[in-house]
Protein backbone atom coordinates (compact mmCIF):
# COMPACT_ATOMS: atom_id res chain seq x y z
CA UNK A 1 0.00 0.00 0.00
CA UNK A 2 2.89 2.34 0.46
CA UNK A 3 4.53 4.38 -2.20
CA UNK A 4 7.19 1.93 -3.23
CA UNK A 5 8.60 -1.32 -2.03
CA UNK A 6 11.22 -1.04 0.71
CA UNK A 7 14.34 0.36 -0.75
CA UNK A 8 17.43 -1.35 -1.90
CA UNK A 9 19.39 1.11 0.17
CA UNK A 10 23.02 1.81 0.32
CA UNK A 11 24.25 1.13 3.79
CA UNK A 12 25.10 4.74 4.55
CA UNK A 13 22.28 6.79 6.01
CA UNK A 14 21.70 10.23 4.53
CA UNK A 15 20.70 11.56 7.91
CA UNK A 16 21.72 10.19 11.29
CA UNK A 17 19.95 11.54 14.34
CA UNK A 18 21.13 10.64 17.79
CA UNK A 19 19.65 11.61 21.18
CA UNK A 20 18.14 14.87 19.95
CA UNK A 21 16.60 16.93 22.75
CA UNK A 22 15.10 20.40 22.75
CA UNK A 23 13.47 22.10 25.73
CA UNK A 24 11.63 25.37 25.92
CA UNK A 25 12.56 26.39 29.44
CA UNK A 26 11.19 23.60 31.56
CA UNK A 27 8.78 22.43 28.86
CA UNK A 28 9.84 19.55 26.65
CA UNK A 29 9.94 20.16 22.91
CA UNK A 30 11.35 16.81 21.92
CA UNK A 31 13.29 14.29 23.97
CA UNK A 32 16.06 11.86 23.09
CA UNK A 33 15.03 11.24 19.49
CA UNK A 34 17.20 8.91 17.42
CA UNK A 35 16.76 7.50 13.92
CA UNK A 36 18.49 7.02 10.58
CA UNK A 37 17.11 8.10 7.23
CA UNK A 38 18.41 6.40 4.12
CA UNK A 39 18.64 7.91 0.63
CA UNK A 40 15.30 7.76 -1.16
CA UNK A 41 13.42 6.99 2.02
CA UNK A 42 10.25 8.73 3.16
CA UNK A 43 9.82 8.98 6.91
CA UNK A 44 6.49 10.00 8.35
CA UNK A 45 6.21 11.56 11.80
CA UNK A 46 2.78 11.40 13.40
CA UNK A 47 1.42 12.32 16.80
CA UNK A 48 -1.12 14.59 18.39
CA UNK A 49 -0.78 18.34 18.53
CA UNK A 50 2.01 19.39 20.91
CA UNK A 51 3.82 16.05 20.67
CA UNK A 52 7.00 17.71 19.39
CA UNK A 53 6.84 17.02 15.66
CA UNK A 54 7.51 20.57 14.52
CA UNK A 55 10.20 21.07 17.13
CA UNK A 56 11.99 17.97 15.90
CA UNK A 57 11.72 19.02 12.27
CA UNK A 58 13.01 22.51 13.03
CA UNK A 59 15.99 21.07 14.88
CA UNK A 60 16.79 18.78 11.97
CA UNK A 61 16.55 21.60 9.43
CA UNK A 62 18.73 23.90 11.50
CA UNK A 63 15.98 26.40 12.30
CA UNK A 64 16.27 25.58 15.99
CA UNK A 65 19.36 24.63 17.94
CA UNK A 66 18.81 21.48 20.01
CA UNK A 67 20.09 21.30 23.58
CA UNK A 68 21.52 17.82 23.23
CA UNK A 69 22.21 15.26 20.58
CA UNK A 70 23.81 14.90 17.19
CA UNK A 71 22.60 15.32 13.62
CA UNK A 72 24.81 14.14 10.78
CA UNK A 73 23.91 14.81 7.16
CA UNK A 74 25.88 12.77 4.66
CA UNK A 75 28.38 12.09 7.42
CA UNK A 76 28.80 15.76 8.37
CA UNK A 77 27.75 17.07 11.77
CA UNK A 78 25.25 19.82 11.00
CA UNK A 79 25.17 21.15 14.55
CA UNK A 80 28.87 21.94 14.74
CA UNK A 81 29.42 23.03 11.15
CA UNK A 82 29.75 26.77 10.41
CA UNK A 83 26.44 28.55 9.98
CA UNK A 84 27.44 29.61 6.46
CA UNK A 85 27.81 25.99 5.51
CA UNK A 86 24.54 24.96 7.13
CA UNK A 87 22.66 27.76 5.41
CA UNK A 88 24.25 26.77 2.12
CA UNK A 89 23.05 23.21 2.61
CA UNK A 90 19.58 24.53 3.28
CA UNK A 91 19.64 26.29 -0.11
CA UNK A 92 21.14 23.44 -2.09
CA UNK A 93 20.69 19.98 -0.54
CA UNK A 94 17.69 20.60 1.66
CA UNK A 95 14.21 21.94 1.21
CA UNK A 96 11.61 22.95 3.76
CA UNK A 97 7.91 23.04 3.00
CA UNK A 98 5.91 24.96 5.59
CA UNK A 99 2.32 24.18 6.47
CA UNK A 100 1.32 27.76 5.77
CA UNK A 101 2.53 28.71 2.29
CA UNK A 102 2.83 32.32 3.47
CA UNK A 103 5.73 31.23 5.68
CA UNK A 104 7.52 29.65 2.77
CA UNK A 105 6.79 32.09 -0.06
CA UNK A 106 7.58 35.71 -0.73
CA UNK A 107 4.08 37.07 -1.15
CA UNK A 108 5.28 40.31 -2.76
CA UNK A 109 7.29 38.52 -5.44
CA UNK A 110 5.94 36.93 -8.64
CA UNK A 111 5.60 33.15 -8.96
CA UNK A 112 8.60 33.11 -11.29
CA UNK A 113 10.67 35.14 -8.84
CA UNK A 114 9.67 32.82 -6.01
CA UNK A 115 10.84 29.78 -7.92
CA UNK A 116 13.93 31.56 -9.24
CA UNK A 117 15.12 32.77 -5.84
CA UNK A 118 16.96 29.60 -4.91
CA UNK A 119 18.61 29.49 -8.33
CA UNK A 120 19.82 33.05 -7.90
CA UNK A 121 20.90 32.27 -4.35
CA UNK A 122 23.26 29.65 -5.67
CA UNK A 123 24.64 31.93 -8.33
CA UNK A 124 22.38 31.75 -11.42
CA UNK A 125 22.88 35.02 -13.32
CA UNK A 126 21.14 34.39 -16.63
CA UNK A 127 17.64 35.84 -16.60
CA UNK A 128 16.42 33.78 -19.54
CA UNK A 129 17.75 30.57 -18.03
CA UNK A 130 16.19 31.30 -14.64
CA UNK A 131 12.87 32.03 -16.27
CA UNK A 132 12.94 28.85 -18.35
CA UNK A 133 13.62 26.78 -15.26
CA UNK A 134 10.90 28.56 -13.34
CA UNK A 135 8.31 27.92 -16.01
CA UNK A 136 9.38 24.31 -16.28
CA UNK A 137 8.84 23.91 -12.54
CA UNK A 138 5.50 25.70 -12.57
CA UNK A 139 4.42 23.15 -15.16
CA UNK A 140 5.59 20.30 -12.99
CA UNK A 141 3.43 21.48 -10.12
CA UNK A 142 0.50 22.07 -12.46
CA UNK A 143 0.50 25.86 -12.44
CA UNK A 144 -0.32 27.35 -15.84
CA UNK A 145 2.63 28.98 -17.60
CA UNK A 146 0.79 32.28 -17.97
CA UNK A 147 0.66 32.71 -14.18
CA UNK A 148 4.45 33.10 -13.98
CA UNK A 149 4.30 36.84 -13.40
CA UNK A 150 1.40 36.75 -10.94
CA UNK A 151 2.00 37.11 -7.25
CA UNK A 152 1.03 34.27 -4.91
CA UNK A 153 -1.56 36.55 -3.33
CA UNK A 154 -3.61 35.93 -6.49
CA UNK A 155 -3.37 32.13 -6.05
CA UNK A 156 -5.64 29.71 -4.23
CA UNK A 157 -4.32 27.90 -1.15
CA UNK A 158 -3.61 24.74 -3.11
CA UNK A 159 -1.75 26.67 -5.81
CA UNK A 160 0.27 28.51 -3.21
CA UNK A 161 1.29 25.22 -1.67
CA UNK A 162 2.28 23.81 -5.07
CA UNK A 163 4.26 26.97 -5.73
CA UNK A 164 6.05 26.54 -2.44
CA UNK A 165 6.95 23.01 -3.46
CA UNK A 166 8.28 24.14 -6.85
CA UNK A 167 10.30 26.89 -5.18
CA UNK A 168 11.86 24.29 -2.91
CA UNK A 169 12.60 21.61 -5.47
CA UNK A 170 14.02 23.76 -8.26
CA UNK A 171 17.62 23.37 -7.07
CA UNK A 172 17.34 19.60 -6.89
CA UNK A 173 17.57 19.06 -3.13
CA UNK A 174 18.17 15.56 -1.77
CA UNK A 175 16.36 15.93 1.52
CA UNK A 176 12.96 17.55 1.93
CA UNK A 177 11.40 18.51 5.26
CA UNK A 178 7.64 18.98 5.22
CA UNK A 179 5.56 20.19 8.12
CA UNK A 180 1.89 19.37 7.56
CA UNK A 181 2.08 20.24 3.85
CA UNK A 182 -1.58 19.40 3.28
CA UNK A 183 -2.68 21.01 6.52
CA UNK A 184 -4.95 23.95 5.79
CA UNK A 185 -6.37 22.63 2.52
CA UNK A 186 -9.78 21.30 1.47
CA UNK A 187 -9.99 17.54 1.21
CA UNK A 188 -10.15 17.42 -2.59
CA UNK A 189 -7.24 19.85 -2.87
CA UNK A 190 -5.33 17.73 -0.37
CA UNK A 191 -5.79 14.62 -2.48
CA UNK A 192 -4.47 16.34 -5.58
CA UNK A 193 -1.48 17.72 -3.72
CA UNK A 194 -0.68 14.32 -2.25
CA UNK A 195 -0.81 12.80 -5.70
CA UNK A 196 1.56 15.40 -6.99
CA UNK A 197 3.92 14.97 -4.05
CA UNK A 198 3.94 11.23 -4.50
CA UNK A 199 4.89 11.59 -8.16
CA UNK A 200 7.66 14.07 -7.43
CA UNK A 201 9.12 12.01 -4.61
CA UNK A 202 9.18 8.96 -6.84
CA UNK A 203 10.53 10.70 -9.95
CA UNK A 204 13.22 12.64 -8.15
CA UNK A 205 14.18 9.91 -5.69
CA UNK A 206 13.83 12.37 -2.81
CA UNK A 207 14.47 11.60 0.81
CA UNK A 208 11.64 13.09 2.82
CA UNK A 209 10.73 13.68 6.42
CA UNK A 210 7.06 14.53 6.55
CA UNK A 211 5.23 15.64 9.66
CA UNK A 212 1.50 15.16 9.71
CA UNK A 213 -1.37 14.29 11.98
CA UNK A 214 -3.15 12.64 9.07
CA UNK A 215 -2.59 8.89 8.93
CA UNK A 216 -3.90 8.74 5.35
CA UNK A 217 -1.03 10.97 4.29
CA UNK A 218 1.62 8.69 5.75
CA UNK A 219 -0.14 5.61 4.42
CA UNK A 220 0.23 7.05 0.96
CA UNK A 221 3.70 8.54 1.19
CA UNK A 222 5.84 7.11 3.96
CA UNK A 223 7.98 4.00 3.95
CA UNK A 224 8.58 4.30 7.65
CA UNK A 225 6.71 5.85 10.50
CA UNK A 226 7.64 7.42 13.78
CA UNK A 227 4.95 7.97 16.40
CA UNK A 228 5.56 10.78 18.88
CA UNK A 229 3.94 11.55 22.21
CA UNK A 230 5.01 14.13 24.76
CA UNK A 231 8.20 14.84 22.81
CA UNK A 232 9.32 11.19 22.72
CA UNK A 233 9.23 8.60 19.99
CA UNK A 234 6.96 5.86 21.32
CA UNK A 235 7.04 3.59 18.30
CA UNK A 236 8.72 3.39 14.94
CA UNK A 237 8.83 0.92 12.08
CA UNK A 238 7.62 0.23 8.56
CA UNK A 239 4.47 2.19 7.90
CA UNK A 240 2.24 -0.76 7.13
CA UNK A 241 3.49 -2.67 10.13
CA UNK A 242 2.94 0.21 12.52
CA UNK A 243 -0.49 1.02 11.17
CA UNK A 244 -1.71 -2.56 10.80
CA UNK A 245 -0.17 -3.97 13.94
CA UNK A 246 0.52 -1.14 16.38
CA UNK A 247 2.44 -2.21 19.46
CA UNK A 248 2.30 0.84 21.67
CA UNK A 249 -1.00 1.59 23.36
CA UNK A 250 -0.91 5.18 22.17
CA UNK A 251 -0.40 4.10 18.57
CA UNK A 252 -3.31 1.69 18.94
CA UNK A 253 -5.51 4.55 20.05
CA UNK A 254 -4.23 6.68 17.20
CA UNK A 255 -4.93 4.03 14.60
CA UNK A 256 -8.32 3.13 15.94
CA UNK A 257 -9.18 6.80 15.55
CA UNK A 258 -10.30 6.98 19.13
CA UNK A 259 -7.97 9.93 19.42
CA UNK A 260 -8.91 12.92 17.40
CA UNK A 261 -5.41 14.02 16.41
CA UNK B 1 28.04 80.82 16.65
CA UNK B 2 29.61 80.95 20.08
CA UNK B 3 26.64 78.97 21.40
CA UNK B 4 27.83 75.94 19.50
CA UNK B 5 30.92 73.85 19.26
CA UNK B 6 32.72 73.98 15.88
CA UNK B 7 30.38 72.47 13.28
CA UNK B 8 27.57 72.24 15.86
CA UNK B 9 28.29 68.75 17.27
CA UNK B 10 30.31 68.39 20.47
CA UNK B 11 33.76 66.86 20.19
CA UNK B 12 32.79 63.58 21.80
CA UNK B 13 29.98 63.03 19.32
CA UNK B 14 32.29 63.89 16.43
CA UNK B 15 34.86 61.39 17.71
CA UNK B 16 32.15 58.72 17.89
CA UNK B 17 31.10 59.50 14.31
CA UNK B 18 34.73 59.53 13.12
CA UNK B 19 35.23 56.08 14.61
CA UNK B 20 32.22 54.85 12.66
CA UNK B 21 33.59 56.48 9.50
CA UNK B 22 37.01 54.88 9.98
CA UNK B 23 35.40 51.52 10.51
CA UNK B 24 33.35 52.07 7.37
CA UNK B 25 36.48 52.90 5.40
CA UNK B 26 38.22 49.82 6.77
CA UNK B 27 35.33 47.60 5.66
CA UNK B 28 34.10 49.14 2.39
CA UNK B 29 30.35 48.88 1.89
CA UNK B 30 29.64 47.62 5.40
CA UNK B 31 26.92 49.51 7.28
CA UNK B 32 28.31 50.73 10.58
CA UNK B 33 25.72 51.59 13.25
CA UNK B 34 26.19 54.92 14.97
CA UNK B 35 24.27 56.91 17.56
CA UNK B 36 22.65 59.53 15.38
CA UNK B 37 22.10 62.88 17.13
CA UNK B 38 19.21 65.26 16.92
CA UNK B 39 20.06 67.96 14.44
CA UNK B 40 18.29 71.30 14.13
CA UNK B 41 16.56 70.17 10.94
CA UNK B 42 14.10 67.42 10.07
CA UNK B 43 15.32 63.91 9.21
CA UNK B 44 14.30 64.22 5.59
CA UNK B 45 16.83 66.99 5.21
CA UNK B 46 19.92 64.87 5.30
CA UNK B 47 20.77 64.75 8.98
CA UNK B 48 22.97 61.70 8.40
CA UNK B 49 25.02 63.51 5.79
CA UNK B 50 25.14 66.61 7.96
CA UNK B 51 26.55 64.67 10.90
CA UNK B 52 29.18 63.00 8.72
CA UNK B 53 30.14 66.37 7.24
CA UNK B 54 30.30 67.90 10.72
CA UNK B 55 32.62 65.12 11.89
CA UNK B 56 34.94 65.62 8.90
CA UNK B 57 35.07 69.41 8.74
CA UNK B 58 38.17 71.36 9.77
CA UNK B 59 38.40 75.16 9.68
CA UNK B 60 40.48 75.11 6.47
CA UNK B 61 37.81 73.23 4.52
CA UNK B 62 35.87 74.65 1.63
CA UNK B 63 32.37 73.18 1.52
CA UNK B 64 30.05 72.60 -1.40
CA UNK B 65 26.48 71.36 -0.93
CA UNK B 66 24.31 70.06 -3.76
CA UNK B 67 20.80 68.74 -3.99
CA UNK B 68 20.09 66.75 -7.16
CA UNK B 69 23.13 68.43 -8.65
CA UNK B 70 22.08 72.00 -7.85
CA UNK B 71 23.78 74.32 -5.39
CA UNK B 72 20.81 76.65 -5.13
CA UNK B 73 17.89 74.56 -3.86
CA UNK B 74 16.38 75.33 -0.47
CA UNK B 75 17.88 72.19 0.99
CA UNK B 76 21.39 72.83 -0.30
CA UNK B 77 21.30 76.47 0.65
CA UNK B 78 20.17 75.83 4.19
CA UNK B 79 22.77 73.10 4.84
CA UNK B 80 25.48 75.35 3.43
CA UNK B 81 24.31 78.23 5.62
CA UNK B 82 24.19 75.94 8.62
CA UNK B 83 27.89 75.14 8.31
CA UNK B 84 28.84 78.71 7.48
CA UNK B 85 27.17 79.73 10.72
CA UNK B 86 28.30 76.87 12.96
CA UNK B 87 31.79 76.22 11.53
CA UNK B 88 32.60 79.45 9.75
CA UNK B 89 34.07 77.47 6.86
CA UNK B 90 34.44 78.81 3.34
CA UNK B 91 31.87 77.64 0.83
CA UNK B 92 31.96 77.23 -2.90
CA UNK B 93 29.84 76.06 -5.78
CA UNK B 94 32.86 74.92 -7.79
CA UNK B 95 33.38 71.16 -7.62
CA UNK B 96 37.09 71.55 -8.27
CA UNK B 97 37.57 74.00 -5.39
CA UNK B 98 35.65 72.10 -2.73
CA UNK B 99 37.41 69.93 -0.16
CA UNK B 100 34.14 68.44 1.12
CA UNK B 101 31.00 68.06 -0.98
CA UNK B 102 27.75 67.04 0.67
CA UNK B 103 25.29 65.68 -1.86
CA UNK B 104 21.76 64.47 -2.20
CA UNK B 105 21.00 62.25 -5.21
CA UNK B 106 23.97 63.05 -7.49
CA UNK B 107 27.68 62.63 -8.05
CA UNK B 108 29.20 65.74 -9.67
CA UNK B 109 29.99 65.47 -13.38
CA UNK B 110 33.46 66.94 -12.91
CA UNK B 111 35.76 64.09 -11.86
CA UNK B 112 36.74 64.31 -8.21
CA UNK B 113 40.35 64.39 -7.14
CA UNK B 114 42.46 62.87 -4.41
CA UNK B 115 41.90 64.51 -1.07
CA UNK B 116 38.28 65.41 -1.71
CA UNK B 117 35.48 63.93 0.40
CA UNK B 118 32.02 63.28 -1.03
CA UNK B 119 29.31 62.91 1.64
CA UNK B 120 26.01 61.34 0.56
CA UNK B 121 22.69 61.84 2.29
CA UNK B 122 21.06 58.43 2.60
CA UNK B 123 17.38 57.80 3.32
CA UNK B 124 17.41 53.96 3.40
CA UNK B 125 20.83 52.35 3.76
CA UNK B 126 19.69 48.71 3.55
CA UNK B 127 19.56 47.45 -0.05
CA UNK B 128 17.84 44.22 1.02
CA UNK B 129 15.03 46.02 2.85
CA UNK B 130 12.81 46.00 -0.22
CA UNK B 131 12.25 42.24 -0.04
CA UNK B 132 13.30 41.38 3.50
CA UNK B 133 12.00 43.76 6.14
CA UNK B 134 13.52 41.88 9.10
CA UNK B 135 16.66 43.65 10.23
CA UNK B 136 18.04 40.54 11.98
CA UNK B 137 17.70 38.61 8.75
CA UNK B 138 19.29 41.26 6.50
CA UNK B 139 22.24 41.54 8.88
CA UNK B 140 22.67 37.76 8.67
CA UNK B 141 22.46 37.91 4.88
CA UNK B 142 25.28 40.47 4.74
CA UNK B 143 27.34 38.47 7.19
CA UNK B 144 26.98 35.28 5.17
CA UNK B 145 27.04 37.00 1.75
CA UNK B 146 23.60 35.67 0.90
CA UNK B 147 22.71 38.13 -1.80
CA UNK B 148 20.43 36.08 -4.06
CA UNK B 149 17.56 38.31 -3.00
CA UNK B 150 19.09 41.34 -4.72
CA UNK B 151 18.82 39.51 -8.01
CA UNK B 152 15.22 38.58 -7.23
CA UNK B 153 14.50 42.30 -7.18
CA UNK B 154 16.18 42.76 -10.57
CA UNK B 155 14.39 39.65 -11.87
CA UNK B 156 11.06 41.19 -10.86
CA UNK B 157 12.03 44.37 -12.67
CA UNK B 158 12.71 42.57 -15.92
CA UNK B 159 9.62 40.35 -15.57
CA UNK B 160 7.44 43.42 -15.12
CA UNK B 161 9.07 45.98 -17.40
CA UNK B 162 11.06 43.93 -19.89
CA UNK B 163 14.26 45.45 -18.58
CA UNK B 164 15.88 46.49 -15.34
CA UNK B 165 13.79 49.53 -14.57
CA UNK B 166 15.53 50.47 -11.34
CA UNK B 167 16.69 53.98 -12.16
CA UNK B 168 17.74 55.20 -8.72
CA UNK B 169 19.51 53.62 -5.77
CA UNK B 170 20.70 50.90 -8.12
CA UNK B 171 22.41 48.22 -5.97
CA UNK B 172 26.14 47.63 -6.21
CA UNK B 173 28.65 45.12 -4.91
CA UNK B 174 31.71 46.58 -3.23
CA UNK B 175 35.10 44.93 -3.70
CA UNK B 176 33.35 41.63 -4.36
CA UNK B 177 31.98 41.56 -0.82
CA UNK B 178 29.19 43.78 0.49
CA UNK B 179 26.10 44.70 -1.46
CA UNK B 180 25.42 48.40 -0.95
CA UNK B 181 22.74 50.95 -1.66
CA UNK B 182 24.48 53.94 -3.28
CA UNK B 183 21.67 56.26 -2.06
CA UNK B 184 19.12 57.49 -4.60
CA UNK B 185 21.64 58.70 -7.17
CA UNK B 186 20.55 57.96 -10.75
CA UNK B 187 22.07 54.78 -12.07
CA UNK B 188 23.77 57.05 -14.61
CA UNK B 189 26.13 57.96 -11.74
CA UNK B 190 26.90 54.38 -10.69
CA UNK B 191 30.07 54.01 -12.80
CA UNK B 192 31.54 57.04 -10.98
CA UNK B 193 31.32 55.18 -7.67
CA UNK B 194 34.02 52.80 -8.81
CA UNK B 195 37.70 53.65 -8.75
CA UNK B 196 36.90 57.17 -7.58
CA UNK B 197 39.88 59.20 -6.28
CA UNK B 198 37.79 60.80 -3.55
CA UNK B 199 36.70 59.36 -0.22
CA UNK B 200 32.97 58.61 -0.44
CA UNK B 201 31.02 58.60 2.82
CA UNK B 202 27.36 57.72 3.27
CA UNK B 203 25.30 58.91 6.23
CA UNK B 204 21.77 57.78 7.13
CA UNK B 205 20.45 59.83 10.07
CA UNK B 206 17.10 58.28 10.82
CA UNK B 207 18.44 54.76 10.25
CA UNK B 208 21.66 55.49 12.16
CA UNK B 209 24.09 53.96 9.69
CA UNK B 210 27.35 55.12 8.13
CA UNK B 211 29.16 53.36 5.32
CA UNK B 212 32.04 54.27 3.07
CA UNK B 213 34.04 53.71 -0.08
CA UNK B 214 37.73 54.49 0.30
CA UNK B 215 39.48 55.91 -2.79
CA UNK B 216 39.88 53.53 -5.73
CA UNK B 217 37.37 50.99 -4.44
CA UNK B 218 35.97 48.60 -7.02
CA UNK B 219 32.20 48.99 -7.22
CA UNK B 220 30.14 46.83 -9.56
CA UNK B 221 26.47 47.36 -10.41
CA UNK B 222 24.47 44.13 -10.12
CA UNK B 223 22.97 42.70 -13.28
CA UNK B 224 22.25 39.54 -15.29
CA UNK B 225 24.48 38.09 -18.00
CA UNK B 226 21.72 38.58 -20.55
CA UNK B 227 20.58 41.94 -19.12
CA UNK B 228 23.82 43.77 -18.43
CA UNK B 229 23.88 47.01 -16.46
CA UNK B 230 23.99 50.18 -18.45
CA UNK B 231 24.09 53.76 -17.25
CA UNK B 232 21.14 55.47 -18.85
CA UNK B 233 20.27 59.09 -19.42
CA UNK B 234 17.80 61.08 -21.51
CA UNK B 235 18.73 60.94 -25.19
CA UNK B 236 19.38 64.68 -25.44
CA UNK B 237 22.15 67.22 -25.17
CA UNK B 238 22.03 69.99 -22.59
CA UNK B 239 20.04 72.87 -24.10
CA UNK B 240 22.19 75.42 -22.30
CA UNK B 241 25.76 74.17 -22.59
CA UNK B 242 25.43 71.48 -25.24
CA UNK B 243 26.98 68.74 -23.04
CA UNK B 244 26.31 65.32 -24.55
CA UNK B 245 27.21 63.11 -21.64
CA UNK B 246 25.91 64.83 -18.53
CA UNK B 247 22.82 63.85 -16.56
CA UNK B 248 19.84 66.02 -17.51
CA UNK B 249 16.81 67.49 -15.82
CA UNK B 250 13.72 68.06 -17.85
CA UNK B 251 12.41 71.58 -17.35
CA UNK B 252 8.89 72.62 -18.24
CA UNK B 253 9.16 76.04 -19.81
CA UNK B 254 5.54 77.06 -20.44
CA UNK B 255 1.95 75.92 -20.17
CA UNK B 256 1.92 74.81 -23.81
CA UNK B 257 4.09 71.77 -23.16
CA UNK B 258 7.35 73.50 -23.96
CA UNK B 259 10.34 71.88 -22.30
CA UNK B 260 14.08 71.88 -22.24
CA UNK B 261 16.83 69.62 -21.00
CA UNK B 262 19.55 71.03 -18.82
CA UNK B 263 22.45 69.59 -16.88
CA UNK B 264 21.32 68.65 -13.37
CA UNK B 265 24.83 69.60 -12.22
CA UNK B 266 24.51 73.41 -12.18
CA UNK B 267 28.21 74.04 -11.55
CA UNK B 268 29.21 71.80 -14.44
CA UNK B 269 26.76 73.50 -16.78
CA UNK B 270 27.70 77.07 -15.90
CA UNK B 271 31.37 76.17 -16.09
CA UNK B 272 30.89 74.94 -19.64
CA UNK B 273 28.96 78.03 -20.61
CA UNK B 274 31.64 80.27 -19.14
CA UNK B 275 34.13 78.35 -21.25
CA UNK B 276 32.09 79.22 -24.32
CA UNK B 277 30.04 76.07 -24.92
CA UNK B 278 26.57 76.86 -26.16
CA UNK B 279 23.56 74.58 -26.33
CA UNK B 280 20.36 74.74 -28.37
CA UNK B 281 18.89 77.50 -26.17
CA UNK B 282 22.10 78.63 -24.57
CA UNK B 283 22.04 82.21 -25.80
CA UNK B 284 18.47 82.87 -24.72
CA UNK B 285 18.80 84.86 -21.48
CA UNK B 286 15.29 83.83 -20.38
CA UNK B 287 16.54 80.30 -19.98
CA UNK B 288 19.95 81.00 -18.59
CA UNK B 289 19.06 79.92 -15.09
CA UNK B 290 16.21 77.50 -14.49
CA UNK B 291 14.39 78.09 -11.27
CA UNK B 292 15.19 75.45 -8.69
CA UNK B 293 12.61 72.83 -7.91
CA UNK B 294 10.84 72.75 -4.60
CA UNK B 295 12.86 70.50 -2.34
CA UNK B 296 11.72 66.95 -1.79
CA UNK B 297 12.11 65.48 1.64
CA UNK B 298 14.92 62.95 1.53
CA UNK B 299 12.81 60.30 3.18
CA UNK B 300 9.99 60.67 0.70
CA UNK B 301 9.60 58.85 -2.54
CA UNK B 302 12.44 58.73 -5.01
CA UNK B 303 12.92 61.59 -7.41
CA UNK B 304 9.70 62.17 -9.26
CA UNK B 305 8.60 61.61 -12.80
CA UNK B 306 10.83 60.81 -15.69
CA UNK B 307 12.81 58.10 -14.00
CA UNK B 308 12.17 55.59 -16.75
CA UNK B 309 13.78 57.99 -19.17
CA UNK B 310 16.73 58.64 -16.95
CA UNK B 311 15.62 62.19 -16.49
CA UNK B 312 15.96 63.85 -13.13
CA UNK B 313 13.76 66.37 -11.37
CA UNK B 314 11.36 68.41 -13.39
CA UNK B 315 11.72 72.04 -12.63
CA UNK B 316 8.95 74.47 -13.23
CA UNK B 317 10.48 77.52 -14.82
CA UNK B 318 8.89 80.77 -13.91
CA UNK B 319 6.72 79.48 -11.09
CA UNK B 320 6.85 81.65 -8.04
N1 LIG C 1 8.43 28.54 20.77
C1 LIG C 1 7.99 27.77 21.77
N2 LIG C 1 8.10 28.20 23.04
C2 LIG C 1 7.68 27.44 24.08
N3 LIG C 1 7.14 26.23 23.92
C3 LIG C 1 6.99 25.74 22.69
C4 LIG C 1 7.41 26.49 21.54
N4 LIG C 1 7.15 25.76 20.43
C5 LIG C 1 6.60 24.61 20.86
N5 LIG C 1 6.50 24.59 22.21
C6 LIG C 1 5.99 23.49 23.04
O1 LIG C 1 6.74 22.34 22.71
C7 LIG C 1 5.88 21.23 22.62
C8 LIG C 1 5.98 20.62 21.24
O2 LIG C 1 5.43 21.53 20.31
P1 LIG C 1 5.49 21.30 18.74
O3 LIG C 1 6.84 20.86 18.37
O4 LIG C 1 4.96 22.52 18.07
O5 LIG C 1 4.47 20.10 18.55
P2 LIG C 1 3.62 19.61 17.29
O6 LIG C 1 4.28 20.14 16.06
O7 LIG C 1 3.68 18.14 17.38
O8 LIG C 1 2.25 20.12 17.46
C9 LIG C 1 4.50 21.73 22.97
O9 LIG C 1 4.29 21.51 24.34
C10 LIG C 1 4.55 23.19 22.68
O10 LIG C 1 3.67 23.90 23.50
MG1 LIG D 1 3.42 21.34 14.44
ZN1 LIG E 1 24.64 71.95 -19.38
Amino acid sequence: MTLMPPLSTTDTPLLQVDGLTKRYGSRIGCLDVSFDLFPGEVLGIVGESGSGKSTLLSCLAGHLTPDLGRVAYDGRDTLTMAETERRRLSRTDWAYVHQNPRDGLRMGVSAGGNVGERLMAVGARHYGGIRDKASDWLGRVEIAADRIDDRPTAFSGGMQQRLQIARNLVTGPRLVFMDEPTGGLDVSVQARLLDLLRGLVRDLGLSVIIVTHDLAVVRLLAHRLMVMKGGRVVEQGLTDQVLDDPQHAYTQLLVSSVLQV
Amino acid sequence: MSDYNFAYLDEQTKRMIRRAILKGIAVPGYQVPFASREMPMPYGWGTGGVQVTAACLVPEDRLKVIDQGADDTTNAVSIRKFFQRTAGVAVTEATTEATIIQTRHRIPETPLTEGQILVYQVPIPEPLRFLEPRETETRKMHELEEYGLMHVKLYEDIARHGQIATAYAYPVKVEGRYVMDPSPIPRFDNPKLSGNCAIQLFGAGREQRIYALPPFTKVVSLDFDDHPFHASKAPHDCDLCGAKHSYLDEVITDDAGGRMFVCSDTDFCSGRRTAGHIGRLGTDPAHSRPHPSPTNAEGGSLPPRGERMGVGAHRQVGSA
